[in-house]
Order: C-alpha cells, then structure tokens, then sequence
C-alpha cells in the first residue's frame, strides 16, 4: 500500500496558497489564521479531531464558503474574490470528492458521470461522453455498473463513483473529504491505492482530509495537523508523529491502540 | 446575513430569525428573476419538470375537478329550487368556478402534492451535498435545479387551472345532465354569460401567481433545509404550509383589486 512511485513535486509552483484564513460560524471561531501552501504535484493530508474544520477548510478553498478574514489562492485566482463565471471556470480545474459522495440519487451511474461534461462540455457529442465515461468509470475500476442507481452501490463503490465524476473534467487539484470515513479497512485500502493511482494517471495535486492515520501515511507526501483553529505541525508523516508532542501524540495513540 | 453574525441577537432570537429569512427570500426572489430570464435556460429539464409537475398531477385534478363541480352543482340546486332558479346554476357554475374554485382548488392540490414534493426533493439534494456537488462541479444549482421547478410550476399550475376549471363546469353539466337534459353548448354558454374579460384576465394572473408562489415557496424551502432528515421533513410541510397561506392571501388581494377595477 506504499507509494509506489514516488512522483515530481514542484516546489516553485504553489497551486493553493492560503495566508492568514480565519472562519468563524455564530461564536465559533472554526479557523484561526491558517497559513498553508500546496505545490504543484503534491499529496497533503489534512488531520484533526472531528469539528476541528478540516472539511471548512476545503469548501473554502472550492469557493463553497466564504473566508471571514486572509486569503485564498488557487490555481493563481484569489478564489473568494472572483465573479460566478471566473469561480464557475476555476472550478473546472478543482475536484471536490464529498465524503458521503453526494452522488445524484435521481440519476444513474452514468448519467452521474456524465453530468459535469453535459453542464460544461456543450461541444461534445453523446459518443465522446459515452467514452469519456467509461473510461472515468474504468479507472475506478466501476465500469460494469453504469446502467445502476446510487442506491445500489455499497458505500466503497459509492466513494469511488464520486471520484470519478470529478476525474471526468480532468482536474488539476484534487480535494477529498474524509476519503475513507465509514469504509471498512479493505475497503478503505483500495480508496487509498485509488487516490494514489489518481494522481499517476492524472498528475493531480491534492488535499486529503481525513482523521485516518492510514489513509494519511500512505496518500500523502505532507501532513499537517489541524487543532483549535490552527495548524500546530506541518511536516512529512514521520516529521508529524516520530516526536511525543501532545495532541499529535494523543491523535496517534488513539488512531492505532483504540 | 452577516449582519446577525458577531452580535448575539439585536432583537430578540425570533424577531432576528423573522428579518433574516425574510432578506434571503427576497434575495432568493431577486436571484430567480435575475437567473430565470438569462442563459443557459435548460429547456430539457423544464420539460421534464413540466411533465413530473404537470402531466403527473393529471388524474388527481381530473378526479377532483370533476368531482367537486359535480357535487357543488348538486348541493346548489335545492337552494336555487327554493326560490325556482334553477336555470341560474350554470351561471352560479360559471361564476364559482372561473372566479375562485377553479384556481383556489388546483392551486390548493397543488401546493399539498408539488410544493411539498420539490420542499423534500430540494432538501434531501441540500442535506446530502448533492447542491454543494452541482456547484463544485461547475454547474449553477440555481439555475438547473430552482430556476427549472419555478418554470414548470409557474406554466404547469396556469394550465392545470384551466383543465380544472373545464372539468369542473363538466362535472357540473353532469350532474345537470342526469337531472334535467340539457345541451352541453347550451350549458356552457349560459355558465359563460356573466363570465367578462375581467374575469378571465384574473384567472390568468392567479393561475400565473399560485405556480410561481409555489415554485418559489418549495423551492426555496428545500434550497435552505437544514439539520439532516430532520430538515427535510421540515422542508416539505413547510413548503405547504406556507404555500397555502400565501395562496388564500394571494387570492384575497387579487379579489379585491379586481373588485376596485370592476367598479373603477
């Protein structure tokens, strides 16, 4: 399950740049000054306790939230400062994997996968969509269920399904919430080989939040530790948890003795 | 709506709440006439709306149409009897029916079987993620999900009101019918003496302002559903809640202006 390849990250080109993001929602301050940056070709794990704003912290970056206050770049665009059509156009190049899915219940598969190019690829035709899908679908290794309903699929298919209808625009930056939340450990190792095999095949950048030390160690060339709004430690896997430092070392322990 | 954020209320819980949500529906209202006469229009899916709202809710506003013209008829006519003006029920019929029974029926069934559908529908894509997918997914959930009902509800309701208001004059001349026979054209023409244009330019604006209030209403409510399966069956009933108080409301004010340019 280890990365097998190890792949060109580029650290002259940041794709998210994040400086000094606050988020707050009511009276609570969710995010307190996060500074980040993601670079080109890069796999970062995000980790945190539940509640801890891992998922705001995504949903900020693809333009679903608003920042309170700082500033978020993405692929060169300060992404809460564009217009609908600019944020429309930038999100073409950023997938957003959502952890229950959010596959289309009235849909079925391929009609799912089909989706993103109906809304945005006016000029194809029914026959370039058909194969642009069951090429996604064959990468995800789902190809032989595209006449089903979501309903029909367990929850590991279901996962991989919404991976794939993000794939289908051909993103430049992957963003996958709680990858393998819910999932059973074998299950949960093919997302993991899945998320991996991604970025070969699609050079993709990505952030990876998850609570699940495994899916980080093997997805994720950083790591970065998200706790009371801020980010305490960012670093490779070993950099985050070889040192006893309190909650990493408590986040650890939970992961691996519970 | 950052206004209510950093303070904790500025009036009391309820009253902030009331101010809020009626900012988003305004804003929501304003967003929709704006999104809903510019492109990309989707017509496919308007369509299809047009035909899981409309052509769907046929038999049930057929049967009830039918039914309730049948039994106003038969408990109109002892009263008319009494005073041996039996020959006014198609009037009364037409009266009844192209003025407030016909659309106030539709728009009722409607609002019970469309609003609180679309409230569930919306709600479940919100509570689910779906909207926030359509979004990230370079797709307006605006434009392709609300946009599209209102559409279909707003053109689906006016022309299900006119089917209502026929079947229900039917229903009507059945039952006339079955008691003294009568030409179905002689029926008709006398239900329509006392009908003006008025009359039918009103039917037209209230068909056109129920669809659109339902649209909206169901719409809107299942756009901001919250708080999981929960929100979603808050969604639906109050989609129809709502929808049937802004109706009888709705009715009333489009009464009476009527009223002031009858006798303008």
């Amino acid at each position: 399950m280890e990365k097998l390849q190890k792949h060109f990250i580029n650290r002259d080109e940041p794709v998210i740049s994040i400086r000094g993001l606050h988020k707050s929602f009511e009276q609570l301050d969710v995010l307190q000054g996060i500074d980040f940056t993601l670079y080109k070709g890069e796999n970062v794990a995000i980790l945190g306790k539940s509640g801890t704003g891992k998922s705001v912290l995504i949903k900020i970056i693809a333009g679903l939230l608003k920042p309170d206050k700082g500033e978020v770049f993405a692929l060169g665009k300060q992404v809460d400062k564009l217009k609908r059509k600019e944020l429309s156009d930038l999100r073409l190049r950023i997938g957003f994997s959502f952890q229950n899915s959010a596959l289309y219940d009235g849909m079925n598969i391929y009609q799912n996968l089909a989706f993103p190019l109906v809304m945005n690829s006016k000029n194809m035709t029914r026959r370039e969509i058909t194969i642009a899908v069951e090429r996604v679908a064959e990468a995800v290794g789902l190809k032989d269920k595209l006449s089903q309903m979501p309903s029909d699929l367990s929850g590991g298919q279901r996962k991989r399904i919404g991976i794939a209808r993000t794939l289908i625009l051909k993103p430049e930056i992957m963003l996958y919430d709680e990858p393998t939340a819910g999932l059973d450990p074998i299950t949960s190792t093919e997302i993991i080989e899945l998320i991996n095999s991604v970025q070969r095949r699609y050079n993709t950048s990505s952030i990876i939040i998850t609570h699940d030390l495994t899916c980080a160690k093997n997805t994720s060339d950083r790591a970065a530790m998200l706790h009371d709004g801020k980010f305490i430690k960012v670093g490779t896997f070993d950099e985050l948890f070889g040192t006893n430092e309190e909650p990493l070392k408590e986040f650890y322990d939970y992961n691996f003795i519970h | 709506m950052t206004l209510f954020k950093k303070r904790k209320y500025i009036f009391t819980k309820r009253l902030d709440q009331l101010f809020s949500d009626l900012y988003s529906t305004v804003r929501f209202i304003l967003l929709f006439l704006k999104d809903g006469f510019s492109r990309p229009f989707h017509f496919k899916s308007i369509l299809h709306q047009c035909y899981e709202i409309g052509i769907k809710s046929l038999p049930l506003i057929t049967l009830t149409g039918f039914i309730v013209g049948m039994v106003f008829t038969k408990q109109a006519r002892p009263s008319l009897e009494d005073f041996g003006a039996t020959s006014w029920l198609p009037s009364l019929m037409g009266i009844a029916t192209i003025k407030a029974l016909g659309p106030l029926v539709t728009a009722l069934i409607c609002a019970g079987k469309i609003g609180s559908g679309i409230g569930a529908e919306l709600g479940s894509m919100k509570v689910t993620e779906q909207i926030e997918a359509m979004e990230v997914s370079s797709t307006d959930p605006f434009k392709y999900l609300v946009v599209t009902r209102i559409w279909a509800t707003t053109v689906s309701i006016t022309i299900l009101v006119f089917y209502c208001s026929f079947l229900m004059l039917l229903g009507s001349y059945f039952n006339v019918h079955t008691e003294e026979s009568s030409s179905m054209l002689t029926y008709f023409q006398n239900a329509f003496s006392t009908i003006t244009f008025l009359d039918i330019f009103a039917l037209i604006f209230k068909s056109v302002l129920y669809g659109f209030t339902i649209g909206i209403v169901g719409c809107y409510k299942g756009y901001h559903a919250r708080q999981g399966t929960v929100g979603v069956g808050r969604a639906a009933n109050q989609a129809v809640v709502t929808s049937m108080f802004l109706i009888f409301i709705e009715e009333v004010l489009v009464v009476q202006v009527a009223h002031w340019i009858r006798y303008f």
